[in-house]
């Protein structure tokens, strides 16, 4: 307590003048604390605030210049190229798209698996790592809803990502004219198929980072499996192809995310593949279709589970 | 009304009890949660949040049970925990309003909530920094302030003053007593040191080893004392203690009863006119005065005492108390000590 009581007083006994006895300057109003009395909302409105932080978390929002520029370049490389692809359709005045909106996902698909590699561990591992999760979990929001809110906003990042380009190519069809409601409904097409990808993709990237507080594994864990599948993928089905093996080469299409929805929509939505062999048969359809909308779900369970655990541990 | 009730908490891992038959009521105020690393004060504050289930036993915040209505208590209560819980890349601004937000207050309340509460725990201009540039001290009062943004009834502080340097310890604890004093809000917080607690709390529990080992007001164990203890040098940056015979005859002449400790010498107070005598003294003999502080029990005390119903204890009537060797240094060698001080309140 020395520090706090009476300083040393001058030899001279006399006691110190007031410091404040002088002349009158500008006074600083300390408005003391206040209560709140205010309304205190519902776990909707925790939901909805934790999913609007993950978007925007997901482009480095609200965060420096460097979070925002991985996320942000490759926003503009999907667009770019949709640009690009655009411009080419006009200036060569062609009667429809050099591609087609439902294979624009998989055509795009590592420049979408460095942004979920990316941000993915942006979403979950950087509050691991920092142990920023018990400040979540020492108010409303139970461990599912956390889950559930991080999974939504990574879900939306993605599908702004894939349809945002998607778009674009729309804009441009109808700008070159070209025939609109055949547009419009094969754009309905592709969007939802670009959300089934979305909430596929976003599953998977966030139970791999959710592993790891690293973020640098994370980044690894999610590239490794989004590229290993898709190479398998294509090293098989080529086999199959070759060996005219359609049926058996169709179902590898499970295997990677990409061939997975691409499978789906094909079937659901009628959508031009971009496999070297889709499902065969409105069985492996169904099979494809059911298999994504299991691996979402599935993995949002997971995550749910794995803070579950970290909520307790 | 108590703010935090617990009957016969037990709470078990599969290879430690971490807390055995916890039987304790905390009233609003500061109350100190005192106890060795590992002696189950982190493990009572998560089963308080309703966060770890307890293995038996029962226990309620604010009313609220905390196996059915957790909910209801994380949304009243703030929670510091005790390591580093905040990500270096953003503003301890935006970090605090969307943790707001968290606790259910609308974007406007939060914004002006946390530009209020960071204020009064004393950060102005570099809220608006990345965090990663914050020193432990700034770190604390961001900790804090996330505990106090969304105006609870109970804060649970985990070792708020962790990590900190004396002048820090110091900030930190004023800061804390004023989150009552000021802020009208409910406190209970944990330390592994007793002196740091005795000066903020009002009451203070003891717990070794998931047991209680005490739990009493504050004012019952620190209860002022009518002696005064006085430190003096002989000169402006002079380290001699000054306590010569010259000062010690010179107060007993003017009909005090004096005794030296240490480094300071204890007075016993007759009346409001003894502060001047021993002024004026000291000032009549060319020393610096350092410091006249009214002597309290220390809370050490109870761990010295052999039975924990025992009351604490009591200085024979009229003599001042004696105070264990080195009383004066004492803050600053547990400060240095911090590391090594851990198992020391469960040595009683």
């Amino acid at each position: 307590m020395a520090r706090t009581g009476a300083g040393p007083v001058p030899a001279s006994g006399a006691p110190p003048a007031p410091a404040t006895a002088g002349g009158r300057r500008g006074v600083i109003h300390d408005i003391g604390y206040r209560h709140y009395d205010g309304p205190r909302l519902g776990r909707g409105y925790l939901l909805r605030s934790l999913f609007t932080n993950s978007l925007r978390a997901a482009y480095g929002l609200g965060r420096s210049a460097r979070s925002k520029a991985l996320p942000l370049l490759m926003l503009g490389v999907m667009c770019v190229t949709a640009v690009i692809l655009v411009v080419v359709a006009i200036a060569a005045r062609m009667q429809d798209l050099p591609l087609p909106y439902a294979r624009y996902f998989t055509v795009m698909s590592t420049v979408i698996a460095i942004y979920l590699a990316a941000q993915a561990p942006q979403l979950v591992s950087r509050d691991l790592r920092f142990h920023v999760v018990p400040l979540y979990f020492s108010r409303p929001l139970s461990s599912a809803g956390y889950a559930l809110a991080k999974f939504a906003g990574m879900a939306a990042a993605l599908f702004v990502l894939v349809a945002l380009p998607l778009l674009i190519l729309y804009a441009g069809a109808l700008l070159a004219r070209m025939p609109a409601w055949e547009h419009t409904r094969e754009l309905l097409g592709a969007l939802a198929g670009v959300a089934l990808l979305s909430l596929l993709l976003a599953g998977i990237g966030l139970v791999l980072a959710a592993l790891t507080p690293r973020r640098g594994l994370g980044v690894a864990s999610v590239i490794a499996v989004l590229v290993i599948t898709y190479t398998i993928v294509g090293i098989v089905q080529g086999l199959a192809v070759d060996q005219g093996n359609l049926g058996a080469g169709g179902w590898f299409g499970l295997l990677s995310p990409f061939t997975l929805v691409d499978g789906a929509q094909v079937w659901a939505f009628g959508a031009e593949t971009s496999a070297q062999i889709p499902p065969q048969g409105t069985f492996a359809g169904v099979v494809f279709l059911l298999v994504t909308l299991a691996g979402s779900a599935g993995s949002l369970a997971l995550l749910a589970l794995r803070y579950r655990r970290v909520a307790v541990s | 009304m108590s703010v935090i009730s617990v009957q016969d908490l037990t709470k078990r891992y599969p290879r430690a009890t971490a807390l055995d038959q916890l039987t304790v009521d905390v009233s609003p105020g500061v109350t100190g949660l005192v106890g060795a690393n590992g002696a189950g004060k982190s493990t009572l504050i998560r089963i308080l949040l309703g966060l770890t289930p307890a293995t038996s036993g029962r226990a309620a915040v604010l009313g609220e049970d905390v196996v059915t209505n957790g909910e209801r208590i994380r949304a009243r209560v703030g929670y510091m925990p005790e390591h580093d819980c905040l990500p270096p890349d953003v503003s301890a601004t935006e970090f605090v309003v969307h943790l707001a937000r968290m606790s259910g207050l609308p974007p406007t309340a939060a914004r002006e909530r946390t530009a209020d509460t960071l204020r009064h725990v004393g950060l102005y201009e570099e809220r608006y920094r990345p965090i990663g540039g914050y020193s432990t001290g700034m770190k604390q009062r961001v900790k804090l302030a996330q505990a106090l943004v969304h105006d609870p009834r109970l804060v649970l502080l985990d070792e708020p003053t962790n990590g900190l340097d004396p002048a820090g310890r110091e900030d930190m604890l004023r800061l804390i007593r004023r989150v009552h004093t000021d802020f009208g809000i409910s406190v209970l917080v944990t330390s592994h040191l007793l002196g740091e607690l005795e000066r903020i709390s009002d009451h203070v529990v003891v717990i070794d080893a998931g047991r209680l080992l005490r739990s009493s007001s504050t004012s019952e164990f620190t209860q002022a004392t009518r002696v005064m203890a006085v430190e003096a040098t002989d000169g402006p940056g002079g380290t001699l203690p000054a306590l010569g015979p010259a000062l010690t005859r010179r107060l007993t002449a003017a009909g005090l009863r004096t005794r030296p400790a240490g480094q300071v010498l204890l007075v016993e107070l007759t009346d409001d006119r003894t502060y001047d005598l021993i002024r004026d003294t000291v000032a009549d003999l060319g020393l610096g005065l350092v410091r006249i502080e009214q002597r309290r029990h220390r809370i050490e005390e109870i761990f010295t005492t052999p039975a924990p119903g025992a009351a604490p204890a009591v200085p024979p009537d009229g003599a001042p108390p004696v105070p264990s060797p080195g009383v004066p240094g004492r803050h600053a060698a547990e400060e240095a000590a911090d590391g090594q001080d851990r198992s020391r309140p469960g040595a009683g």
